[in-house]
Formats: C-alpha cells, structure tokens, sequence
C-alpha cells in the first residue's frame, strides 16, 4: 500500500458518472435545473478536489 | 461596420500582433525543435493552464455541445462525464509520459512508441494516425470562424465567408511560422478570458430573461418530446450509449496530437499534475453553456441549423458590441487550437514520418516542421473549400475512432513490454478497418449495435474497435514468441519511467 493507495481515489469519478441508471431523474432539483445536470456538473468539482488531494498526497521531491 | 464587428476586427488583429511578437518570448533562437514547437519546454502552471484549455476545449466544442444539446436533449450532455474522467486518466498517463519524454527527448507519441518496441513500422503507424485524426479537427475549427464571418454580412461575408478565413488562415499560418508554439500558448490569455466573460455572462442573463431554469427545462420537454430519442432526461435505451461515449473519447482526448505537443511543453512533472486537477475549471464551463441548448429550445428557435443556436443567442438577448467580443471568442477560440494542431502534425510528420532523427534532434528537422505547419494550415483551407462542414463533423469522428487505436502501443507500452510489436501493430490495422467498416455501416452515426447472444449493447463505435484491437494484440503476442518473431529492441532502460 503506502503512496499508490490514495491513487484508487481517482476510481470514484468513473464510478459516479458512467452509469447513468442511477441519476438519470428529475428530481431533486437545484435552482429549477434538473438531479440529472447538477448531478453531473457537482462531479466535475469533486473529480477536481479528488485530483487536488491525490496531487498533494504522492508529491515526489522533484515535483517543482 | 457595427461597433461588435470593430471590436472583431480589432482583436483578431490585436492577436495577430501578438502572435508575431511571441517569437521574442524568453529571448531565445526558435532553430530547434524543442524551441519552435514546444516553447522551450519552459511552460509553468498558469502558462500551461490555459494553454491547454485553449488547446482542448476549442472554439467548436462550445458550438457543438450546445447544438447537440439542443438537438437532442439529454444526451448531448455526455461531453460533461467525458470531461470529468479525461482527467483522471490524464493525470497518471501524462505525468508519466512527460518524465519519459523530458529524459529521452521526445517530441511526439511516435518518438516514445519507436524507441519502446523498435519498430519503424508501428511508428510511421502512430505518427499516421495522429495526422490524419487532427486534419478534420483543424478543419471544423474553420467552419467554426467561416460562419462568424458569413454572419458580418459585408465584405467579411464574401463567398460564405470563405475570404475572411484565409486571410485570418494566412496571417494564422505565418506567425505560427515564425513563433511556433509560443504564439497561440500567448493567444491562449486573450482567448480563454474572453471564452470565460462570454460564457459567464450567458449563463447569467439568458436563463433569467428566459424566465429562469425551471422554466427552461419545462419548455426544452414540450420541444423535445417531438424528437425521436429526445428529452430532458435519459432514455432507457440510451444508458449504454451515454456512457461509451463519454468513456471512449475521455480515453482518446490526450493522445491527440495536439494534446501532447501542449503536454511536452510543461517545464516539470508537476506543472502536468497541478493542471489535471485545475483544469475541470473549464469543464465546469462547458456543462454550463452545454445547458444554453435548452435554453435554445426555451427561446423557440427551430433552425435545422443546429450550430447556429449560440451565435443566435448572444445575438437575441446581448448587444451588438458584446456580440462582437463574443464573435471574437470564437475566431481565436479556434486560431488558438488551429495553430497547435497544425504544429502536433508537423511535429509527427517531420520526426517519425519523412526522417527518422536521433534523439539529439537534427537541426534541420525544425525547419521541416515549420514548412510542413504552412503546408497543414493551407490543406486545412483546401478541406473547408471543398467538403461540406456536415462531412467534416464525420471524419472528426471517425478521426475520433482512429486516434483510439494507438492507445495500446502508446498507453499500455508505458507500462508493459509484454505486447509485441507486431501483434499491435495487427490489433491497430484490424482497429482501423473496424473503425471505417462500422462508420460506413451506420452511416457515420457514432454508435453501432453488437450481439452477444440474446444480449445486444447499442454503444460507441470507437471502443467497439478498440475492443478488437486489443483482443487481437492479445492474441498474436504469445503467438508470435511461440514462433520466435523478433519482438524488436526496447532502447528505453527502467530508468526513463521513474
């Protein structure tokens, strides 16, 4: 394990977003726009800070 | 002229000065390769930023998506998962390709695949691909600027349009010329910001004026009901579809190559991996403006024009100078992609396919590339002059498809030796011919239905042959060391991939 664990982070994305079976409805909505879109735009934020975390957690010495 | 198309005319020229003047850029001599076509491989986090949103998210991608959207409702939005996950791929491919490429010197994906398998046919095979993927690509960003400048009317509107664009092309083609990747990595400031105004004002004024997004989304339905395989949500039938589509071109987005060409350029490992997890900034911006197809659909509009439904917009509901600023945003929202996919092509061309250098890099290849870039940009022209924007769309995705093939030689080669050369390069050409065959079948509709059985799976082409290529690759390579084929000379040592 060690540093390579907070790389199965980056699973989560794919996991959320590819099957949409699960989020594919209308509600609840957010601001009048339907669960299918702000589901979706919310997991570019998320997949953002996953990729943050996973950058700050495996930095080497010669990441400058 | 309108006071919006002063403003065009005064940033398109605005850019193109700086295009020439980006050649003084950290006072070096542009007569290496690594100098003309990847800026000197100096680029830092920001620089890179919006370099490679310049690069990836291009003046016809906030055209297209918002048109699928409006066409078809629900699905159009596929382009949101595919650029979510793009990311995390990128993140461990790209990071590491960039320290492999900075030890040896490589320019191109080819570079990295000749050395890996030594094998000159699988190179030419990978620099091909890369080629011919990107010339429709560079295509459809002309479309993109040949219609802003049709719709100035005027002198701007002589021939469709036509004679805007090859002067804008030209003037592109030259200080591509002499600046080489530094001029659209500089253009790319001037771009993105006025991607990022246009698309933030949108999103704020038109939905209110529209009556809000409840209303919006209750008027798209009424629309979309009439549309076959429409509506505001998925439907059953579409679920696989969705996600091959989002999956397949999240795998095949940073192996263009223009992608690379912007990758190379980073000065450090770490520029690469800050970028994957700051670069969903412009994904989020295109899962907003993908939502102005409904509001399209809201405002009433039925063009058969689907393209034409952003420039409609902004042209109904902001005024004539900011429509200018917008117009603005999309012709150097496609100059930017333009001029580095012309360079990733030139780069292919001049390093893996006319000659083959070592890596110290011959001097006379930089001139080659900048020559071959001229020669790109005007074949690029020739294309729009002479093949329908519908059909340029088609051999984008079918451009698409090909571009996936290389993937086992390139992606999974970064990892393993297990696979050889020419077993992928069977799986390639076998990926290739399924790819065209598919494409033709369907009439060059992305997806295609396979049975498995009395199981059926109605998804996207592009993986589809993917599968096959892989799964051939699979098998011959065992076979092939049955026989003892020369599995070629790997010059890479363990030590390149650290």
């Amino acid at each position: 394990m060690g540093k390579r664990a907070w790389y199965l982070l980056l699973v989560l994305p794919f996991a959320g977003t590819l099957f949409p079976q699960f989020y594919n409805r209308l509600q609840p909505a957010l601001f009048g726009i339907p669960f299918f879109y702000w589901y979706q735009l919310t997991w570019v934020i998320v997949t953002s800070a996953l990729l943050g975390i996973v950058v700050l957690a495996t930095r080497r010495s010669d990441d400058v | 002229m309108s006071s919006g198309t002063v403003i065009l005319v005064v940033l398109v020229l605005g850019v193109t000065v700086m295009g020439f003047l980006a050649s003084r850029w950290g006072g070096t001599r542009l007569d290496s390769l690594d100098e003309w076509a990847l800026g000197g491989r100096r680029f830092g986090t920001l620089v890179s930023w919006f370099l490679l949103g310049g690069d990836l998210y291009t003046a016809y991608t906030f055209i297209a998506v918002p048109a699928l959207v409006y066409g078809l409702g629900a699905i159009g939005f596929f382009a949101v998962p595919y650029a979510t996950i793009a990311y995390p791929i990128a993140f461990v491919v790209l990071s590491r390709f960039w320290g492999i490429a900075k030890r040896r010197g490589y320019v191109t994906a080819a570079d990295f695949v000749r050395d890996r398998f030594g094998d000159r046919t699988l190179e030419i095979a990978v620099a091909l691909t890369g080629v011919v993927a990107a010339m429709p690509y560079i295509a459809l960003q002309l479309t993109g600027m040949e219609a802003v400048f049709a719709s100035l009317g005027g002198a701007f509107a002589a021939d469709s349009g036509f004679v805007s664009l090859a002067v804008a092309f030209v003037l592109l083609a030259a200080y591509t010329y002499t600046s080489g990747l530094r001029a659209p990595a500089l253009i790319a400031f001037v771009k993105d910001t006025l991607i990022y105004v246009t698309v933030i004002a949108a999103i704020i004024v038109i939905p209110a004026k529209l009556g809000g997004w409840a209303h919006v989304f209750a008027s798209s339905q009424r629309a979309l009901a009439a549309k076959p395989g429409g509506g505001i949500l998925l439907k059953p039938g579409q679920f696989f579809a969705y996600a091959t589509w989002a999956f397949g071109s999240s795998l095949s987005l940073f192996i263009y190559p223009h992608s690379i060409t912007s990758v190379l350029a980073a000065k450090s490992r770490g520029v690469i991996r800050r970028n994957a997890a700051l670069l969903p900034v412009y994904s989020l911006l295109l899962g907003f403006l993908a939502l102005l197809g409904f509001c399209a659909l809201a405002a009433g509009y039925t063009t058969a024009n689907n393209s034409a439904v952003v420039p409609m917009l902004l042209h109904q509901f902001f005024p004539p100078w900011f429509a200018g600023v917008a117009q603005a945003a999309i012709v150097i929202g496609a100059l930017v992609p333009a001029a580095i996919m012309a360079i990733g092509s030139a780069n292919l061309f001049a390093s893996n396919i006319f000659n083959q250098f070592s890596p110290g890099r011959a001097s006379g290849e930089a001139g080659a590339a900048k020559l071959l870039t001229i020669g790109f940009c005007v074949l690029a022209l020739l294309i729009v002059l002479f093949i329908k924007p519908a059909f340029a769309i088609y051999f984008q995705l079918l451009g698409g498809a090909y571009m996936l093939q290389i993937f086992p030689a390139f992606v999974f080669g970064m990892w393993s030796r297990w696979f050889h050369p020419k077993a992928l390069l069977a799986g390639w050409a076998a990926g290739m011919i399924a790819a065209t065959v598919m494409a033709l079948a369907t009439g060059f509709k992305p997806n295609i239905t396979v049975g498995f059985g009395s199981l059926s799976f109605t998804g996207f082409l592009a993986l589809y042959a993917l599968a096959l290529n892989i799964l051939v690759a699979a098998v011959l390579t065992p076979l092939l060391r049955g026989i003892r084929i020369d599995a070629g000379i790997d010059a890479t040592s363990p030590g390149d991939y650290a």
